[in-house]
């Protein structure tokens, strides 16, 4: 109930030492709340902790309520919190709308001239601060409230006691670029917020964090996978801008020359997948990308790909649909769209990265399998993965750097582009043909040489050659680990970035005594052969997943696999509400399925 | 100039003992229906690639998909035939990724000035290196007699039958607006004409045009008779002592000439093209970074996340 009083109830929390805490920071767009996010999620690295995070971003330009969550921990984070430790609110309106996602006898440290009205309930702890008026104080009166969210950093910084040199050492290198009096200005703000009394309340330790390994970075997915694009081979591509994928190729465009490479920007989807295809042709390992919307565009273009058998990377990142849906929330229904859309049987791989790091290692495998089965390969992200910041172990270069290369060697008088008892090698434009005819590529039915043919045989032949080289690949991918018990009652499964709270929900059901275990799967299209092995250990089969249930009652990755094993038990739990998964809401449906007989 | 990356081999030069003949140009045999105008453009492009004596694994022949666009087919080189429309930005990730080869794009009006009518604006726009030539016959071949995008107004096709009633575009006059550095206009039955022009095209540095208007013998037949001398019409060629080439507003005047109008070189001016500018942008970014080994690059950015 709100009651309408003009100072704060009584606050008084004893100094604890914590394993984990959840941060939310809620104001406007324009309020920095992303750069103190973004500061303590790299000190997090830095301070061998782990991190998840989470923002939501206005779908407007203007600006408007924005969040941005961070879930600290000693040992392994999974999910960015279903609820907040401590939760920090810039206005009224941000009070009013997250105070509920505070949890019981949780902190609210508040803007003091924005929020006056206050629900004293479920023993919430209020903590009224003049962040705008302590911040022009310290910087001197003229700047405003520009360094506000700087001093809240500062404030959080000693309320966590968290390492304080460490985070002003990481505050100076971003803004050491800057103007001096930009790196002044932040450090006084800062140093405002730290010294800053805010009374009854006790610090809080963190216990010593769990990852001793020397170099951990912190960043979110999508610059991530760009970096892995790079570590892969990849020098030329094109796009076309869309949220959530504009990011990968802002930072290709401005790398790529640093390795001598190319990133255009084309005039639209069907452009960027042509010009990329154009480049592949050439003997590039090249890239494009796009969110649902994009990737529905290029689908012509990919279906050729799959008949001319060219190796591509395709970046999907998926957001909330159909059609322009909700452009700045998470969604995973463009699965089907990745394996099964565009004209004709067109065999293509899909991967899905599980977490930040993985977007590192996925754009890798991508890149060799693309080279290795002469075929597209997409990644589903998605708008959750792309944007969230995690703390991992620095990728080894040295162990996995590709070189880029362009095989323009003179091919043999016997050579045959798409022979029919091996795999498909294209000689890119520049190498010489010992048997003097030059070869060609193309969208057409074709003979082993490329010439087109209309035969019904031919067709049957290549069909199967393009569909076969899937199975040889599905029969080498590894099974998947499964993530608690080996065997039991139930079995979940995911795909994409649900991988940490799934992980998450074992945790809970197990430790609720339920026999559950979880497996993910990356390779999502073709999948592990032998899946069924491991479903035969469990009674049932939860597939979770965001997005519909359908008209059949179950999600894409259950229909999937629903069709391709036949498997009566296996079932869903789906939801499309542009939110990432919460523990309780995978916990609450699976034991659902599990109360159905 | 190459890429720095992957040391791609400097531009084509001619063979040393100079001796590409058409037969060693010459694949596959031509599918055309005989009598198709086709047949004459694939004949000069044969002629002038002998005279130019670009070795076979230095071309690329690109195209989309129409009666025109089986084009690389029928030459012994690389070659690419893609989906509808969409030929130029195929050909543009190859010119950007191999400043080694030459490329050649081939294609329909239907399949340029229509489905494709986006990507040519962008491609002219960008000055992308390639040479493109577009066979207009004024009419949907391969679909069996559409109304194109060129057809004049009151043609009559399986989607006009009672004679189209769209205003046709005028191709140098769009091609002139969106920035093509090269823009020609020939014609299939003036073999002499259409070699001068394309070899014009495939010198210039820089996005280069050729419009050739080639017959449809099948579905529009006589389409071009009244500038084919031999048919009775007048084939008028541009005087370029009357006409400065370099200048766009006198382009602009004679491409706005009345059917059949002129033929020959509309423009032809000097514009950086965006490979050079993005082979500068790598230049300059590569040295400030001083001969750094890739790998190590890739390591300093990760270390900024740290
Ligand atoms: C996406 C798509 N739409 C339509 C077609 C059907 N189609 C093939 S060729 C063509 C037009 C051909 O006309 P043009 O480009 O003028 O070439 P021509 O055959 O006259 O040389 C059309 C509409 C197609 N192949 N792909
Ligand atoms: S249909 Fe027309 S354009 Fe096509 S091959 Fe025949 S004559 Fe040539």
């Amino acid at each position: 109930m709100p009651t309408a009083t003009a100072s704060a109830p009584p606050s008084s929390v004893p100094a604890q030492t914590l394993r984990n805490a959840v941060i939310r920071l809620a104001g406007n767009s324009q309020d920095g709340i992303q750069s103190i996010g973004g500061f303590l999620a790299r000190l997090a690295g830095r301070t061998q902790h782990d991190v998840m995070t989470y923002m939501t971003i206005p779908s407007t330009i203007s600006g408007g309520p924005s969040i941005f969550q961070l879930h600290l921990g000693s040992g392994h984070v999974l999910t960015a919190g279903d609820e907040a430790d401590v939760l920090v609110a810039f206005y009224q309106h941000s009070y009013d709308s997250h105070i509920g996602s505070l949890r019981e006898g949780g902190i609210c440290i508040y803007e003091s001239a924005e929020v006056t009205e206050f629900k004293n309930e479920r023993g919430i702890h209020h903590i009224g601060v003049p962040f705008t008026a302590a911040t022009i104080e310290a910087l001197g009166g003229s700047a405003r409230d520009r360094g506000k969210n700087m001093f809240v950093l500062g404030l959080l910084c000693a309320v966590y006691q968290l390492d304080r040199d460490k985070l002003a050492g990481i505050v100076s290198r971003q803004f050491g670029k800057k103007d001096e009096s930009v790196l002044r200005n932040a450090m006084l703000a800062f140093d405002a917020g730290y010294a800053y009394p805010i009374g009854d309340i006790g610090t809080f330790n963190f216990e010593e964090g769990e990852h001793k390994d020397e170099h951990r970075l912190s960043t979110d997915g999508n610059t991530l996978m760009t970096m892995g694009l790079i570590a892969a081979g990849v020098r030329y591509g094109s796009a076309y801008p869309i949220t959530p994928w504009s990011s990968i190729m802002e930072t290709l465009r401005s790398e790529l020359p640093k390795y001598g490479g190319i990133y255009v920007q084309a005039e639209d989807e069907l452009a960027a997948v042509s010009m990329t295809i154009g480049a592949a042709y050439a003997g590039h390992l090249a890239v494009t990308g796009s969110a649902g919307p994009g990737l529905s565009l290029k689908m012509e273009a990919l279906s050729y790909a799959s008949m001319a058998e060219i190796p591509l990377i395709v970046i999907n990142v998926q957001r909330g649909g159909p059609s322009t849906g909700l452009p700045t929330s998470v969604e995973q229904s463009d699965l089907l769209q990745a394996i099964y859309g565009s004209h004709g049987d067109c065999p293509r791989i899909v991967l899905a990265p599980q977490d930040v790091e993985d977007c590192f290692y996925i754009a890798l495998e991508a890149g060799k399998l693309a080279r290795e089965y002469s075929c597209p390969v997409i990644i589903l992200s998605d708008q959750g993965l792309s944007s969230r910041i995690e703390a991992f172990t620095e990728p080894d270069l040295d162990k996995c750097w590709v070189e880029p290369m362009l095989d323009i060697a003179e091919r043999a008088a016997d050579f045959k582009p798409y022979p029919l008892d091996s795999v498909t090698r294209h000689a890119p434009p520049g190498a010489k043909m010992a048997s003097g005819r030059y070869p060609h590529v193309t969208g057409l039915e074709h003979d082993e040489w490329g010439h087109p043919s209309g035969n019904p045989k031919m067709h049957q032949k290549m069909t199967d050659k393009r569909r076969n080289k899937l199975i040889e690949l599905s029969k080498k991918l590894p099974l998947p680990e499964i993530y608690g018990e080996q065997q039991g009652d139930v079995l979940l499964v995911g795909w994409g970035s649900t991988y940490g709270p799934i992980k998450e929900s074992v945790n809970r059901m197990l430790s609720e005594g339920h026999k559950v275990g979880a497996i993910h799967i990356r390779h999502v299209h073709p999948m592990p052969a032998k899946l069924d092995t491991i479903f035969a250990k469990f009674k049932k089969v939860v597939v979770v997943e965001m997005n519909d249930s359908g008209m059949y009652g179950y999600g894409q990755l259950a229909t999937m696999l629903r069709a391709s094993l036949a498997d009566p038990k296996i079932q869903s739990v789906c939801k499309t509400d542009g939110l990432n998964f919460r523990i309780r809401e995978i916990v609450t449906g699976v034991e659902k399925v599990m109360a159905a007989n | 100039m190459s890429t720095a990356t992957l040391e791609a081999p400097a531009p084509a030069a001619p063979p040393a003992d100079g001796k590409l003949t058409k037969k060693m140009l010459t694949a596959d045999h031509p599918t055309w229906c005989p009598g198709c105008g086709d047949f004459a453009v694939l004949a000069a492009f044969y002629k002038v690639l002998e005279k130019l004596q670009y070795p076979h694994e230095k071309i690329v022949c690109v195209a989309g998909i129409g009666c025109s666009s089986r084009f690389p087919y029928f030459v012994n080189s690389h070659g690419i035939h893609f989906i509808h429309g969409r030929a130029l930005p195929l050909a543009t990730g190859i010119s950007l990724s191999r400043p080694d080869v030459h490329v050649f794009v081939f294609g329909g009006d239907g399949d340029g000035f229509s489905i494709g009518g986006n990507h040519l604006n962008h491609a002219a726009r960008k000055n992308i290196k390639l040479t493109y030539v577009i066979m207009d016959n004024f009419v949907y071949g391969l679909t069996k007699k559409q109304t194109s995008p060129t057809s004049p107004q009151g043609f009559k096709s399986k989607t006009d039958p009672t004679g189209s009633i769209d205003r046709p575009i005028n191709p140098m006059k769009q091609l002139l607006a969106s920035g093509a550095t090269f823009i020609a206009r020939t014609h299939a039955a003036q073999v002499k004409h259409m070699m001068d022009v394309f070899e014009r095209a495939i010198l210039h540095d820089g996005f280069s045009v050729v419009e050739c208007l080639s017959e449809c013998i099948m579905f529009y037949e006589g389409s071009f008779d009244d500038s084919w001398p031999k048919k009775g019409g007048v084939f008028e060629t541009i005087d370029e002592t009357q006409h400065d080439v370099k200048d766009d507003v006198s382009a602009y005047k004679l491409a706005d000439q009345p059917s059949p109008g002129k033929f020959g070189v509309f423009y032809d001016v000097d514009r950086p093209t965006k490979n050079e500018m993005e082979q500068k942008w790598i230049d300059s970014t590569q040295a400030k970074l001083g001969g750094v080994s890739q790998k190590d690059i890739l390591k300093k950015r990760l270390e900024m996340m740290r």
